[in-house]
């Protein structure tokens, strides 16, 4: 890929997404566009820029759509779940004895792997949960991810990534070579389509809020700014789960780390500082940068 | 080192498996069907097996019946490698203690997942982006 196009998308997937690509993610772009340009009839990954530069507003948001889509499998990582399983929810069953009722947000809910494990968990909960209303809500930049996670339907593949063979028999049906997990499954799921970037206050307040590796993808400054309007979505009391290589700590402290338990984080009550104040204090920026 | 007792008629699909488990620091013994793996499970116990299900001689499903009641038997993880993609089957091999199920074709990650899954391979520390 020439050096101008490189350029040109990293610029226009800044502006349409906040995507924030590094000079090295060539490998990144050529893996995601070459499919693409296959289903667009065009020869390469030239000639896809070179439609996007004549406008075609079509083709931009494939892109941006091919671009911002993550790899995604259930259970991934494992830990989060085991957070969820072990310490969010024992301390949310105690903190919501009252109203009985959790929400909770999958800010980059993709193909469904991450609500839909989620799901499950709270399934193999069991009698604990007897009585109680938990909501959960997936949101995605894509249409097209949030479609199929609607869908629930997934590949023999995707199934073997990350899901136990026990669960797949409980809570799929096989159909031909595609599996599908259950209405009861799906019931629990809300499905929204979301940029991030946007206001998302008209989703509420939520008590758990899984956003793992999505902020990766920004500059810090929007980072700042999308921590500070996360916090004020979440219950004082609630839960934030990152991805493994992300944290907030130089960044922002309106969440602190959960003591012990990688990639967990609480609300600590601070106000949001805007991008600037965060960026006039070296110190901070400079540990960010790290 | 762990061990790993990898049980295929095929001679390609039991090369393939050895190649991925050598790299995931597995010691690897072959055999072509249940029968000479029972054999081998005698000798000595292995820390796993991935284990096909259509073989002449005796089948994946009726070694594992076998494996499970020799003394020591119930010691190896057990994954099924198998073509039979069916519910069906699937819920007969885990009946008979399975403890996981690979739907054939595979590849090196199904492999990775599905050992880590039943404990036989630790987690990455983190994953990749």
């Amino acid at each position: 890929m020439n050096p101008p196009d490189y350029e040109y998308l990293r610029k226009l997937l800044k502006d349409h997404s906040g995507l924030d690509l590094s000079a090295d993610k060539q490998y990144l772009i050529e893996s995601r566009l070459l499919p693409l340009s296959r289903k667009c009839g065009v020869s390469g990954i030239g000639e896809l820029v070179q439609k996007m530069r004549g406008g075609s507003s079509l083709i931009i948001a494939q892109v941006v759509e091919a671009m911002t889509t993550n790899e995604t499998f259930f259970f991934r990582d494992r830990v989060p779940f085991e957070h969820f399983r072990d310490t969010i929810m024992p301390e949310m069953l105690k903190a919501r004895a009252g109203r009985k009722s959790i929400r909770i947000w999958c800010a980059a809910g993709s193909t469904g792997q991450e609500p839909y494990s989620l799901a499950m968990s709270l399934k193999e909960m069991g009698a604990a949960l007897a009585g109680w209303r938990v909501e959960i809500i997936a949101t995605d930049l894509s249409t097209e991810v949030l479609e199929k996670s609607k869908s629930g339907i997934y590949s023999q593949f995707e199934v073997q990534r990350g899901l136990p063979i026990q669960l797949l028999v409980k809570y799929f049906k096989q159909n031909g070579e595609l599996w599908q997990i259950n209405p009861e499954l799906r019931a629990m799921v809300q499905h929204r389509q979301l940029n991030l970037l946007h206001d998302f206050s008209q989703l509420g307040v939520f008590d758990i809020l899984f956003c793992r590796n999505v902020l990766i993808y920004f500059d810090q400054d929007t980072k700042i700014s999308i921590f500070g309007r996360l916090a004020k979505a979440m219950e004082g009391d609630g839960f934030l789960v990152l991805g493994a290589a992300e944290t907030v700590v130089g960044l922002t402290d309106v969440f602190k780390p959960f003591p012990d338990r990688r990639g967990l984080y609480r609300p600590s009550g601070a106000r949001a500082a805007s991008p600037q104040a965060a960026t006039s204090m070296p110190k901070i920026a400079a540990m960010a940068g790290r | 080192m762990k061990t790993c007792l990898v049980v295929d008629d095929s001679s390609i699909v039991r090369k393939i498996a050895r190649r991925i488990l050598e790299e995931m620091d597995f010691q690897i013994t072959e055999a072509e069907d249940g029968e000479q793996a029972l054999e081998a499970c005698k000798d000595a116990m292995p820390d796993a097996v991935l284990l096909d299900w259509n073989m002449p001689v005796m089948d994946g499903y009726e070694f594992l019946g076998n494996l499970r009641r020799l003394p020591g038997g119930d010691v190896p993880k057990v994954v099924f490698c198998t073509t039979e993609n069916g519910m069906d089957h699937i819920s007969r091999a885990l009946h008979a203690g399975a403890n996981e199920y690979i739907m054939k074709p595979f590849d090196k990650d199904i492999v990775a997942a599905k050992f880590q899954e039943v404990g036989l391979v630790a987690l990455p520390e983190q994953s990749s982006i």
